[in-house]
């Protein structure tokens, strides 16, 4: 009967042990960036850090920003492509699809969200790279040439661009948005929906009007946590995207968003002063800005849980 | 002729039979109670009337529904000028995630009504038609879903209303209601059958008693006797009416 | 009216299109992955570790990465679970209660959950400088177990949470403790749940690039201790295709391909096994 106590006891305070840890975990991770980002934050500025634009570690030189609007730019255009998309095929996996047809579709979608990153990037490098550098390329060359943003450069047009890391990109959080939107589309009471068509709206009306209105905070939070994924995604972005630095000014231009800056130069900044610190800063900017939209997300989840419970 | 009658109506899901070859005339401006125990099949038959069946994956619908003599089962029926026909009050009121007034406009409003002062008519007369007009006028632009819950039910009433049903399929609409919600909900379809045929689903005898015209009795699937109200509660024929009626079964 | 039928149709056909796109992309990456790398796959790259010229295309294979990947991936897995599973359990109400804790908790998994894994590698390298360790299995598995810990725990938190609260109380009714119900009606009710939890950490960590990066190395040989640099699949493909050699080139595409089946058959095996095993568990 002791024996059972202690157990008991035991086991209970090693739970409680290992939630702490975890629950310090996050604050760990960020401390550790933060404290070795220390030496390049005292030399230099963090407004000249960010705002500037020459990037050359051997003079001291260190300007974040063609890497932080690479960043932005691919993922900005991954989500422009992926946002409609994923919307509209998690409605019609919410409020049309028979379920036989949403049982043979999420477990697709779970397979596609598990595929690892390199092998989207190489998908991209065999398909997609020669796709964009033969075909959209040229074709946007002549018939775009009146968008600003929408052509090619004179002898950039190698397909290794934004245009292309965006596409991966795109394919990559499309699993995560929509499984989350249909899961909140799904929450929308049926007698909610069922109260639209009884007076004669058509289903595209009820989703219009009453189910995407119902679930609106909760289809945002998965619009937020996909635009936080694709910032963060390293491998499959690094693979396609022409790795460049300098800010891209169509979408046919290389670029260089931040985490594959890290990934590449991470091994070998050893001798040079301060080199190490300024990467770890890059991880610090990915952390916090993937932490803030998180956060968002999950503070507008809530709010669309405690809606449904109405 | 009657408005709506039923023919050999059968809904099966997964094979298994929830309603069998139900067949009769509903008349026109009365009120229809359904009773029976649940599970009988009271709600499945109201959900035929208006299609909103089709939502449920896996079932099965045979036989006919016809009103005005047109087959509303059919696959080529015009689905949304029958749900504009046949006006739904729910066990539970849902009101749409909107305002009041835009809950009342909504139907209105998709069936081609722009016009703003005659928005604010229709709005204006259903709500007085449902009683709840002097409750929510200072507020017509309020979430509908700070009402109470009697007060939803009845902005439910007004809703089902303003796209000018001819027929009301109500499913147990004081259910979830206070005692004095469901008077004045009683009270309302008293005075809206002159202009309306009412389906009224109910598993409280009571209500039929006060209610209805002509009863209709399910017992698990079947369609088992029905008739005016008057005959079918004191001179039942069948017995499982008659037990259902002493409270033996229910 | 028309017109309403109209709108209905057209936004219906763009919604399968979109839907059919989206599953067309899976098919296109299965095919395009399958037909480039079965074509480069041989016995002898699944069986050799790279010999010398073997990145200037003379022969050899890529064991060395296969065998580092599954130690890298199983040791991680095994380290997530041993925080994932006592944390979960604490996080139900039979432990935690309401406790402001387990929502501090729930939040840091989340938060977690959302931190690139290129975040974890950087962090999981200067763990290593400070510990005075260079990149080696050890390193890998702490950074890779990173990374699967939040998924991990998310999925096991909703399996476990299934378990009906009658259930458990049915064994505390009969005066067992808290852990003599947690293991032996917990565990059992939510063991498919679990089980696939721990599959699908596996398959997300074996297919982890950034984390690996910098922790784990790369090395042609074969992993002798924890504290070796590892190879690893998803870094055979990038290193590889970075050559100028279409030779080596193409057994990046044929790394693709392995690393693709292996996710597949651990994503096939977690339903398999999520139906076999849940023989005990009610419904």
């Amino acid at each position: 009967m002791r024996l059972r106590l202690l157990t008991e006891r035991l086991t209970s305070l090693w739970f409680l042990c290992l939630s702490v840890v975890v629950m310090l975990l996050t604050a760990i991770v960020a401390g550790a960036l933060v404290h070795r980002s220390l030496p390049i934050l005292r030399r230099h500025p963090l407004g000249a850090l960010l705002g500037g634009s020459g990037w050359h570690p051997m003079q001291d030189q260190f300007g974040f920003l063609p890497f932080i609007v690479g960043t932005v730019w691919v993922t900005v255009l991954a989500m422009a492509m992926a946002v409609p998309v994923c919307l509209l095929s998690a409605i019609y996996l919410a409020e049309y699809a028979r379920s036989a047809t949403r049982a043979v579709v999420r477990p697709l979608l779970d397979v596609l969200a598990g595929i690892p990153s390199v092998v989207y990037g190489l998908f991209g490098v065999l398909l997609l790279v020669p796709l964009v550098s033969d075909h959209i390329a040229p074709w946007a060359a002549k018939h775009l040439s009146f968008l600003p943003g929408a052509t090619p450069r004179e002898g950039y047009a190698t397909g290794y661009c934004l245009l292309t890391g965006a596409i991966v990109l795109a394919m990559m959080v499309a699993p995560l948005i929509i499984s989350i939107a249909d899961e909140v589309l799904r929450s929308v009471p049926v007698a909610m929906r069922e109260a639209s068509l009884a007076v004669g709206a058509t289903r595209w009306e009820t989703v219009k009007h009453v189910s995407a209105r119902f679930a609106a905070p909760g289809l945002v939070a998965a619009v937020v946590l996909g635009f936080s994924r694709a910032f963060g995604e390293t491998m499959a972005v690094l693979m396609v995207v022409g790795n460049v630095p300098m800010a891209p000014r169509s979408v046919f231009d290389p670029a260089y968003p931040l985490p594959a800056l890290i990934a590449n130069n991470y091994g070998e900044m050893m001798s040079i002063p301060l080199y190490d610190s300024a990467l770890l800063l890059a991880a610090l900017i990915l952390m916090v800005t993937v932490l803030a939209f998180n956060l968002l997300a999950q503070g507008v989840l809530v709010i669309a849980k405690r809606r449904a419970a109405q | 002729m009657p408005h709506i009658s039923v023919r050999d109506l059968t809904v099966a899901y997964d094979g298994h039979a929830i309603l069998s070859d139900v067949t009769m005339d509903i008349p026109d401006r009365q009120i229809t109670a359904i009773v029976g125990p649940s599970g009988c099949g009271k709600t499945t038959f109201l959900r035929c009337m208006n299609r909103l069946i089709d939502m449920t994956d896996g079932a099965r619908v045979r036989g006919e529904v016809l009103i005005d003599g047109a087959n509303i089962l059919a696959p080529d029926a015009d689905v949304i000028s029958l749900r504009k026909k046949m006006g739904l009050l729910s066990q539970k009121p849902q009101p749409l995630p909107m305002s009041i007034y835009d809950n009342v406009a909504y139907g209105p409003r998709l069936h081609g009504t722009r016009n703003k002062r005659q928005l604010d008519a229709i709005v204006e007369r259903y709500l007085k038609l449902s009683s709840l007009w002097g409750e929510v006028r200072e507020r017509l632009h309020a979430p509908a879903a700070r009402l109470s819950v009697g007060q939803q039910q009845r902005l439910c009433l007004a809703r089902g209303l303003a796209v000018e049903p001819e027929v009301l399929l109500c499913d147990e609409p004081c259910a979830s209601l206070d005692p004095t919600s469901a008077q004045h909900i009683e009270k309302r379809f008293v005075e809206l059958k002159q202009d309306y045929t009412i389906v009224l689903v109910t598993h409280i005898l009571r209500q039929a008693r006060r209610l209805a015209d002509y009863i209709v009795f399910f017992y698990m699937g079947e369609l088992v006797e029905h008739g005016p109200a008057e005959q079918l509660l004191n001179d039942p024929r069948d017995e499982r009416t008659k037990a259902y009626l002493s409270g033996t079964i229910s | 009216m028309k017109w309403r039928l109209l709108e209905e149709k057209v936004f219906r056909a763009l919604m399968i299109l979109c839907l059919g796109a989206v599953i067309a992309g899976l098919a296109l990456i299965v095919a395009v992955i399958t037909a480039k790398g079965a074509r480069s796959l041989s016995w002898e790259m699944l069986t050799q570790v790279p010999k010398g010229g073997y990145y200037l295309g003379k022969s050899g294979g890529i064991l060395n990465a296969i065998v580092g990947s599954l130690a890298l991936a199983f040791g991680a897995t095994a380290l997530a679970c041993v925080f994932a599973f006592p944390v979960c359990l604490y996080l139900q109400r039979d432990y935690a209660g309401r406790s402001r804790l387990a929502s501090f908790v729930r939040t840091s998994l989340d938060l977690l959950w959302g931190v690139p894994s290129i975040v974890y590698g950087a962090f999981g390298f200067t763990v290593l400088l400070y510990m005075g360790m260079r990149a080696s299995l050890l390193g890998g598995i702490i950074a890779l177990a990173l990374v699967e810990l939040p998924i991990m725990a998310r999925a096991m938190e909703e399996a476990v949470r299934m378990v009906p609260q009658a259930l458990k109380e049915a064994s505390y009714a009969m005066g067992g403790t808290h852990w003599e119900t947690m293991r032996k009606v917990v565990l059992r009710q939510a063991l498919p749940g679990i089980l696939t939890a721990i599959l699908l950490a596996f398959g997300r960590g074996i297919g982890d690039a950034a984390s690996v990066l910098f922790t784990a190395g790369y090395t042609d040989n074969l992993p002798r201790s924890l504290l070796d640099p590892v190879a690893s699949l998803p870094l055979a493909v990038f290193f590889q295709l970075g050559t100028p050699f279409p030779e080596v080139q193409s057994r990046a595409h044929a790394c693709a391909f392995i690393l693709l089946v292996i996710v597949l058959v651990v994503s096939v095996l977690s339903r398999l096994l999520g139906s076999r095993v849940s023989k005990y568990s009610l419904r």
